[in-house]
């Protein structure tokens, strides 16, 4: 047997409807080789509820339950409930739902979800917008980017709101675990669900998920993209263990606009509306070094 | 397809998945620039297997590098821009 440098277990298999060069079906690849077949997964509307095919095929070769937009985390829930008066225990329930699924309008089923530690693994592979429905901006969209519902044109009406932060959310609800990973580092995320899937209680993962159709970027790119995001620290990699902050600091370090110019969707955007981005960044890296000084465990 | 319902009475009672989208779906078709690979130069880090979005990257059992299933390769090239050494190279489908 080859050494892999991820498990060799597939548990997606190809002929999927995924966009060439989609970060999401890696994120999922990535996903359920860590999980494995011991796994039931929930799924709500977004571009995972298309991308496994045409009934009465799917590329998913564990049980999916297919739900309504904002039930991921509910039907979650339910699953591991069911499960519990089975008393089946070792079987993993992962809720999979992309951004607007989980920051807009499935975020009161999450909260509920990790409030009553329900023992569940939430996954939200985040493209930053609606992507399914044709690139809508969510809360998750970060400022500055263009999207169908945050045009540009004429109006220059880009998003002006700062992106919503679920790990931060999640921190909140003392949740046991919760952390941010990229499709561009494969290792680490594998790593992280592994360690959600050991941890009792609820957890919180959120992918950076490069999509070359939404973001205006060159498939052949998305895992530069993806690099570029967390080097530039637009999207820092970190950990939170029990209110304990662990941060994964870049090797190199890169502008704001190197990461911006790889993407069309930021195109528009001015050397001075950069500037200001990059101020933000650079405070909440900051900001979030300090919080991994503060909880560090003395 | 040899599991396709023929009546009513051979389906099941809640909808369920026959199988795997691999033989249903060639997405191969999608693909205008298409990988090839030099295995002669492969340095066997599997980093283009480890990337793939569609599973269309093999390891070679013997472990000498690998195979491009091009049924369903999309022609991402993800692969050829991650590979250090260069080996596989995108050339326009004919
Ligand atoms: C209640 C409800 N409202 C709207 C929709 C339409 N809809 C389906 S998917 C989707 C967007 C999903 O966005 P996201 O969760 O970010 O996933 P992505 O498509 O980006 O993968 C919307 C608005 C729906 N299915 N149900
Ligand atoms: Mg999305």
């Amino acid at each position: 047997m080859v050494k892999t440098p991820v498990p060799a277990e597939e548990n997606v298999a190809p002929g999927h409807m995924g966009c060439p060069g989609c970060g999401a079906c890696l994120a999922l690849r990535l996903a359920l080789k860590a999980l494995g077949k011991r796994t039931i997964m929930t799924v709500p509307a977004c571009c995972w509820a298309v991308m496994p095919g045409v009934f009465p095929y799917c590329s998913i070769q564990i049980p999916v339950l297919f739900t309504a937009f904002e039930t991921a985390a509910a039907s979650a829930s339910g699953v591991r409930a069911a499960l519990d008066a089975k008393g089946q225990k070792d079987i993993n329930v992962l809720a999979w739902a992309g951004d607007g699924g989980t920051l807009d309008i499935g975020i009161q089923a999450l909260s509920g979800a990790v409030e009553r530690r329900d023992n569940i693994i939430y996954i939200c592979y985040d493209n930053e917008a609606y992507m399914n429905t044709g690139i809508q901006r969510s809360s998750s969209t970060p400022i500055g980017a263009w999207t169908t519902t945050t045009p540009v044109g004429q109006t220059r009406a880009w998003k002006s709101e700062p992106k919503k932060s679920g790990v931060e959310i999640m921190a909140a609800h003392r949740i046991p675990y919760t952390a941010t990973a990229c499709v561009s580092y494969p290792e680490d995320f594998v790593k992280k669900v592994q360690k959600a899937a050991s941890i009792v209680g609820p957890k919180y993962l959120q992918v950076l998920s490069p999509c070359p159709a939404g973001w205006k970027s060159d498939p052949e790119r998305s895992i530069q993209i993806g690099r570029l995001a967390v080097e530039s620290t637009v999207w820092p990699m970190y950990e939170v263990e029990d209110g304990v902050y662990t941060v994964r600091k870049p090797a190199k370090k890169v502008s704001v606009k190197d990461y911006f110019r790889t993407q069309g969707r930021f195109r528009h955007l001015g050397e001075k509306d950069i500037e200001e981005i990059q101020k933000t960044v650079d405070a909440e890296w900051e900001l979030l070094l300090k919080k991994e000084t503060m909880t560090a465990r003395k | 397809m040899s599991r396709q319902p023929r009546s009513y009475k051979d389906l099941p009672l809640a909808p369920i998945t026959y199988e795997d989208t691999r033989e249903a779906f060639k997405t191969g078709s999608w693909r205008t620039f298409k990988p090839v690979v030099d295995n002669s130069r492969c340095k066997k880090c599997w980093i283009c297997w480890k990337f793939c979005p569609d599973m269309s990257i093999r390891i070679l059992e013997d472990g000498t590098g690998v195979e491009i299933d091009y049924d369903h390769c999309k022609g991402c090239g993800i692969c050829a821009t991650e590979c250090p050494a260069r080996c596989i190279e995108m050339v326009p489908e004919d």
